[in-house]
């Protein structure tokens, strides 16, 4: 039976897209077939990430009004073939989609694909909206401040009332909690909240923390998802999180800061 | 979420009850001379035309309670001025007939506090006077999910909550809350006029906590009821927390 996830915040630039493409990159590498749909129509961004940006010709909206077969318009990644990315189009607005397109694509969708990874928009809005509207599951990207925390207990809140699941009362969407640009130095200093204030406010299932990482900034740049950057630790994190999202148990990381020896305190700081 | 019309829209609801709190100008009248009460409210709009402009006001029936009165002639006395009387309080039982007659609502007297907020119960007069509430009739509601931001949970009797209320969030019941988490967002017992609801919380961070329109916002809630079980209740209009 197929999955969708989607992933989602409320609050904007906290790394939902980065988010999205590693999973869906991590999920397809790990043999299931998965598709990611970009849900921010008219502020295309996911396909930069995943660097296909110069393949798209069909996107999410010429699906929805018929222009164009799924088949067509789904992009096969080049780095893994179990990976196809659905684009949004950057010439519309989030008007373009309804329910019911949105519903006829994830449906077809899931005939052949085991994971469907929605994008989710900012805000609280059509896009968002409807990006979790059919899902199983709930990826909440929380950035460690209180802002952004505050916008996820928002969206945790329409998760929970809004979704087709919550109207034909089934069982709720499964929600878990992505710690994104998580600086545990920072946290030191209590200029960032620590993973247990985060859970604290929100108490959910936490999924992974995913450290600060340039990392994650040079992924982005080279249109490559950060978790084929096996070396670095946000690569290394996002790995964990979907083994855990499988079902292995393992060990959080990335939580207290690295201890340095005096070379590292020399040479890396 | 109106937005999305085709969204199973026969499921949606189309409207809501709510209860809600004003602030609402009183009109307290001294005379049942209405040639005088209307010469002196003309004067005093002349005052200010733009502050009265279509502006409501509650008639307070209170220093007269005993007299006869023309409630349809003081009406429009106060039409004529272009202020809109909403209703009526403290008068006597012909007072509240004439009152229902000409469609206005009547409501209970005021207390002694004289900045209490008035509640006004339905925005259709006719609806008030047959909204009595059925004593026997008190739902209570139990909430095991933590009560998120944005979000609003309304019991008509107890509220009872086994996990947090997020900043944000809205917890509302007709009688008490209890709370066996954090209350970061705002709990308004006994809405509808009850002051002898409690609240009871293991954690008060509140925004905003209320019992019948008395009310007390954060900065006025000591630091000190952070992460110890309190109970907040109602003595003499005063709001008081207390440690449990």
């Amino acid at each position: 039976m197929a999955r969708i996830i989607v992933v989602t915040s409320g609050k904007g630039g906290v790394g939902k897209t980065t988010t999205s493409a590693a999973i869906a990159m991590g999920l397809a590498k790990k043999g299931h077939k998965t598709a990611v749909i970009d849900f921010d129509v008219g502020l295309r961004n996911l396909d930069l990430i995943l660097g296909c940006e110069r393949r798209v010709v069909y996107d999410f909206v010429n699906v929805i009004n018929g222009e164009a077969t799924l088949n067509q318009a789904l992009i096969k990644d080049k780095r893994c073939d179990k990976l196809f990315v659905l684009p949004a189009s950057q010439t519309r607005d989030k008007d373009a989609l309804t329910v019911e397109g949105v519903g006829k694509v994830l449906k077809e969708l899931k005939k052949t694909f085991k994971y469907i990874v929605c994008d989710s928009p900012a805000g609280i809005e059509r896009g968002a909206h409807l990006a979790m509207y059919f899902a199983d599951d709930a990826f909440v990207v929380t950035n460690p401040e209180v802002s952004s925390v505050r916008d996820s207990d928002r969206m945790l809140g329409i998760l929970s009332s809004k979704s087709q699941r919550a109207e034909k009362s089934e069982t709720p969407i499964k929600e878990y909690l992505l710690l994104t640009r998580y600086n545990p130095a920072r946290v030191k200093l209590g200029e960032m909240l620590s993973v247990d204030d985060v859970q604290d406010i929100l108490s959910l299932h936490l999924l992974g923390v995913i450290p600060e990482s340039q990392a994650v900034l040079n992924a982005s740049n080279s249109g490559t998802p950060v978790i084929l950057d096996e070396a670095s630790d946000a690569g290394q994190s996002y790995s964990d999180i979907v083994d855990r999202y499988l079902g292995e148990d393992k060990p959080h990381r990335f939580i207290d800061e690295e201890k340095k020896g005096l070379f590292g305190r020399l040479f890396r700081s | 979420m109106s937005s999305i019309p085709s969204l199973s829209a026969q499921n949606l609801p189309a409207f809501e009850f709510k209860s809600s709190v004003i602030t609402v100008p009183v009109l307290n009248i001294y005379t049942t001379d209405i040639n005088v009460l209307s010469l002196q409210l003309r004067e005093k709009v002349k005052q200010a035309p733009e502050f009265f402009k279509n502006s409501s006001v509650l008639i307070d029936l209170q220093n007269i309670q005993d007299q006869e009165l023309n409630l349809s002639l003081l009406v429009d006395a106060i039409h004529n001025v272009e202020i809109l009387p909403i209703g009526i309080r403290g008068g006597s039982e012909d007072h509240k007939k004439l009152a229902h007659q000409l469609q206005l609502p009547s409501f209970n007297n005021a207390r002694s506090s004289a900045e209490k907020p008035v509640i006004k119960e339905t925005p259709e007069p006719t609806v008030a006077e047959s909204a009595e509430p059925v004593l026997n009739n008190i739902e209570n509601t139990l909430i095991t999910q933590p009560v998120r931001s944005g979000q609003r949970v309304y019991a008509k009797g107890d509220l009872v909550i086994t996990s947090h209320v997020s900043a944000g969030a809205e917890v509302i019941a007709e009688g008490n809350i209890h709370i066996y988490g954090a209350l970061r967002g705002r709990a308004l017992a006994g809405v509808l006029g009850d002051e002898t609801a409690r609240i009871f919380c293991s954690d008060l961070q509140a925004e905003l906590i209320s019992i019948a329109g008395n009310y007390r916002i954060s900065e006025d809630i000591d630091q000190s009821y952070k992460k110890v079980p309190v109970q907040i209740y109602l003595n003499e209009q005063a709001l008081i927390i207390q440690n449990t």
